[in-house]
C-alpha cells in the first residue's frame, strides 16, 4: 500500500511525533484488522483440505475428498440449482419490476412522487430480521411458505427497491432529447424502452443486477424464513450446516464454507468491474440523506 | 400553469388535465413496482401489527404483557442493545480516524474491494470462519501463546459475537464514512491548513460539522443493522444466556412455539425498538450539525 501522504510538501503529511504516532496507529489497526479476516477466511480454506487438524499450525496432510463428501451429504448439487433458481428469477423480476418504476421517478414529476420514493427506501433501510417474520406469515398463508416461489417473493422485497435507487440517477443522465426523438418517430413506451433506453442504460442495467445477485447469494434472512427443505439456497444450507456442526465432519462444512465464497466472490469481482465498492454501501445513504 | 387550470373549462380531457400533474403513461410505469412493495412489505408489516393484537390466549395486550412480564423474553431488549450499541460505537467512531488517514492513498480501490468482501459473505460464513480462526485450537490463540500470552476464550460467548459484529460491521460504517469524508470539498481544509491549523483542530473545526449529517445516518443504520443480528448469536455465541438477542426470542416463538401472533409482537418490539434509537440519533444530530457549513458538501 502506498502512501501519498508521504510526498513531500504536503500540507496534511503528519508533523509532530504525537501526529506520526496517531498516523502509524491508524493504519496498524487497519492493517491489523484486514490481515485477522484474511486469516480467517485462510483457516477455512486450510481446514477444507486439510485430512487431521489437531494441536498444530496446519493439518496433518492435504486432501481433497471433504469436497466430495460436501458435496453428497449436503445435497449440494441440488442445493445449487435451487439457488441459482432463486437468484437468476430475482434479478430478471427485479429489473423488470425496477427499471420502469425508476424510469417513471426519474422522468416525472407527479405528486406524491416523494411518498412513493420513501416507500423504496424503507424495505433497504428496515433491516430484513424484523420484516422477514410479519412477511413469512402472511407468504405460509397464501401457500408461498416453503416453497421456491416464497423464496423468490422474500427476496424481491429488498431488490426491487434498490434496483429503483441504483437506477434513478442513471436514467437522469441521458438527454431527454433522445426520448423525445423517437417519440417524434411514433415509437411507443415498450419500443422506447426496447430499442432506446436499454441499450443506453445498459452498463447501469448490469450493475444493478449484479449487486442484486450478490445480495440474493448472501440474503440468508429471507431466504432462512421463506424456505422449506427442497428450497434452501446455499447461505441457508451452510447456516443449518455449521448449527448442526458435529453431526458432520468439520471439514464438510468447511469446504460447503468454500463453495459459498467461491460462489459469491466470483460474482462481486464481476460486479466490481462496473461498480465502485463504495457505491455498495453508499446509495442508501445518498438518497435516505436526501429526502 | 395552476392559473391556467383553474380556469380552464372542464371540458379538457381528463388525459390532459392529468397531464397537468405529469400523470402519464411514462409515470403508471411506476405502479407494479409500488403495487410490489405495497402488497409485500407494507401490508406484511400492517397485518403483523394487527396480528400481534390478536394473541391466541387472552386479550389484545396479551401478548405484549406476556413479553414484558417473562424476564426470559424481555432480556433479550436488553441483551441485544447490550451488543448493539459498543458495536454500533466502535464501528462508526473507528472508522473515522482511519477513513481520515485512508482518503489520501493511492490504492484507495483496493482497499475498498478487500472491505467489501466480508460484507458480501455475510454473518453465516463470518460465524463459522471466526468459530475455527478464533477457538481454542485456532490460529488467534496459537499466535498468542507464540509470543506468551494466555489463551483466551473467544467464541460461544459475548466477545465472538461482538467480534463478528465488528467484523461485518467495520467495513460497512468505513465505506459510508470514506464516501462522506471523500465529499468533503478539500480545498476547505486546505485553507485551514494555510492559516495554521493543524489536524486536530482542522478536524474539529471543520470536517466534524461538515461530517456530523452523514455521521448519524452512519449510526442509524450501523445501529439497525447490528440490533438485528441473528445468525452470529446462535452460531457463534450463546444462544440461551448472553447472548439471547430479540431475533432468536422471536424466531423461537415463529418457528418452534409455532406462535405468529407472538412472534409479530416481537417483530414489532424489535422494530420499536430499533425506531426509537433512529429517531434519537436524528434528534440529537440538530446539537451537533449548525447548518451553516452544508455549502462544502460535494
Amino acid at each position: 500500500m502506498a502512501f501519498a501522504t508521504g510526498k513531500l510538501k504536503n500540507p496534511f503529511a503528519p508533523q509532530t511525533p504525537g501526529e506520526r504516532l496517531w498516523a502509524f496507529a491508524m493504519w496498524a489497526l487497519m492493517i491489523f484488522f484486514i490481515v485477522n479476516f484474511v486469516a480467517m477466511v485462510a483457516a477455512v480454506v486450510v481446514n477444507s483440505f486439510g485430512t487431521r487438524w489437531l494441536n498444530a499450525w496446519l493439518p496433518a496432510g492435504f486432501t481433497t475428498r471433504w469436497y466430495v463428501s460436501a458435496w453428497n451429504e449436503f445435497q449440494l448439487h441440488d442445493v445449487l440449482i435451487v439457488t441459482f433458481e432463486v437468484v437468476g428469477a430475482v434479478v430478471v423480476l427485479s429489473g423488470l419490476l425496477g427499471v420502469p418504476a425508476a424510469y417513471a421517478l426519474a422522468r416525472r414529476n407527479f405528486p406524491g412522487k416523494q411518498f412513493v420514493i420513501l416507500l423504496f427506501l424503507l424495505p433497504m433501510l428496515i433491516p430484513p430480521i424484523t420484516f422477514g417474520i410479519p412477511l413469512a406469515t402472511v407468504l405460509y398463508q397464501a401457500h408461498f411458505g416453503g416453497n421456491l416461489t416464497g423464496v423468490i417473493l422474500a427476496n424481491l422485497v429488498p431488490t426491487v427497491p434498490f434496483v429503483v435507487l441504483v437506477m434513478i440517477p442513471f436514467i437522469e443522465q441521458i438527454d431527454p432529447k433522445i426520448e423525445s426523438a423517437a417519440r417524434v418517430f411514433g415509437a411507443s413506451t415498450f419500443r422506447l424502452f426496447i430499442h432506446v433506453l436499454v441499450p443506453l442504460l445498459a452498463p447501469g442495467i448490469l450493475a444493478a443486477l449484479l449487486l442484486v445477485l450478490v445480495r440474493t447469494i448472501a440474503m440468508f434472512e429471507l431466504t432462512f424464513f421463506t424456505a422449506g427443505p427442497g428450497s434452501q439456497t446455499l447461505v441457508v444450507a451452510l447456516y443449518y450446516a455449521v448449527y448442526a456442526a458435529g453431526v458432520r465432519a468439520g471439514q464438510s462444512i468447511d469446504a460447503m464454507a468454500v463453495i459459498y465464497m467461491l460462489t459469491t466472490l466470483v460474482w462481486l469481482l464481476i460486479a466490481l468491474r462496473f461498480v465502485d465498492p463504495t457505491q455498495i454501501v453508499t446509495r442508501a445513504k445518498r438518497e435516505a440523506a436526501q429526502h | 400553469m395552476s392559473e391556467h387550470t383553474m380556469g380552464a373549462p372542464s371540458r379538457i380531457s381528463l388525459r390532459r388535465r392529468l397531464k397537468l400533474y405529469e400523470i402519464d403513461g411514462v409515470t403508471l410505469l411506476v405502479i407494479p413496482a409500488v403495487l410490489f412493495v405495497l402488497a409485500l412489505f407494507v401490508y406484511p408489516f400492517a397485518y403483523g401489527f394487527v396480528l400481534s393484537f390478536e394473541p391466541k390466549t387472552g386479550g389484545m395486550f396479551a401478548n405484549y404483557i406476556k413479553f414484558f412480564s417473562d424476564p426470559f423474553l424481555y432480556e433479550t431488549i436488553a441483551n441485544t442493545f447490550w451488543l448493539a450499541i459498543p458495536a454500533t460505537l466502535i464501528n462508526v467512531l473507528i472508522s473515522i480516524p482511519i477513513a481520515l488517514r485512508v482518503r489520501r492513498m493511492d490504492r484507495r480501490r483496493l482497499l475498498t474491494t478487500i472491505l467489501v468482501i466480508p460484507i458480501t459473505l455475510g454473518t453465516v460464513l463470518i460465524a463459522e470462519g471466526l468459530l475455527i480462526y478464533l477457538g481454542p485450537q485456532g490460529w488467534f490463540n496459537r499466535t498468542l501463546v507464540l509470543f506468551g500470552f494466555e489463551k483466551v476464550r473467544l467464541v460461544h460467548n459475548y466477545t465472538g459475537v461482538m467480534l463478528s459484529l465488528i467484523l461485518s460491521g467495520f467495513p460497512f460504517a468505513f465505506l459510508l464514512t470514506l464516501s462522506y469524508i471523500t465529499g468533503i470539498d478539500p480545498s476547505l481544509e486546505q485553507a485551514a491548513s494555510t492559516l495554521g491549523a493543524r489536524a486536530r483542530a482542522r478536524f474539529r473545526h471543520i470536517l466534524l460539522p461538515l461530517l456530523a449529517q452523514g455521521l448519524a445516518i452512519n449510526l442509524c443504520l450501523s445501529f439497525v443493522q447490528t440490533f438485528s443480528v441473528f445468525p452470529s448469536a446462535v452460531l457463534l455465541g450463546a444462544p440461551a444466556g448472553a447472548t439471547r438477542v430479540i431475533s432468536i426470542a422471536a424466531y423461537q416463538a415463529a418457528y418452534e412455539q409455532y406462535d405468529t401472533s407472538m412472534a409479530s409482537a416481537i417483530a414489532m418490539i424489535m422494530g420499536f425498538c430499533q425506531l426509537s434509537v433512529v429517531i434519537l440519533i436524528l434528534a440529537s444530530r440538530n446539537f451537533f450539525y449548525r447548518g451553516a457549513a452544508g455549502g462544502g458538501k460535494g
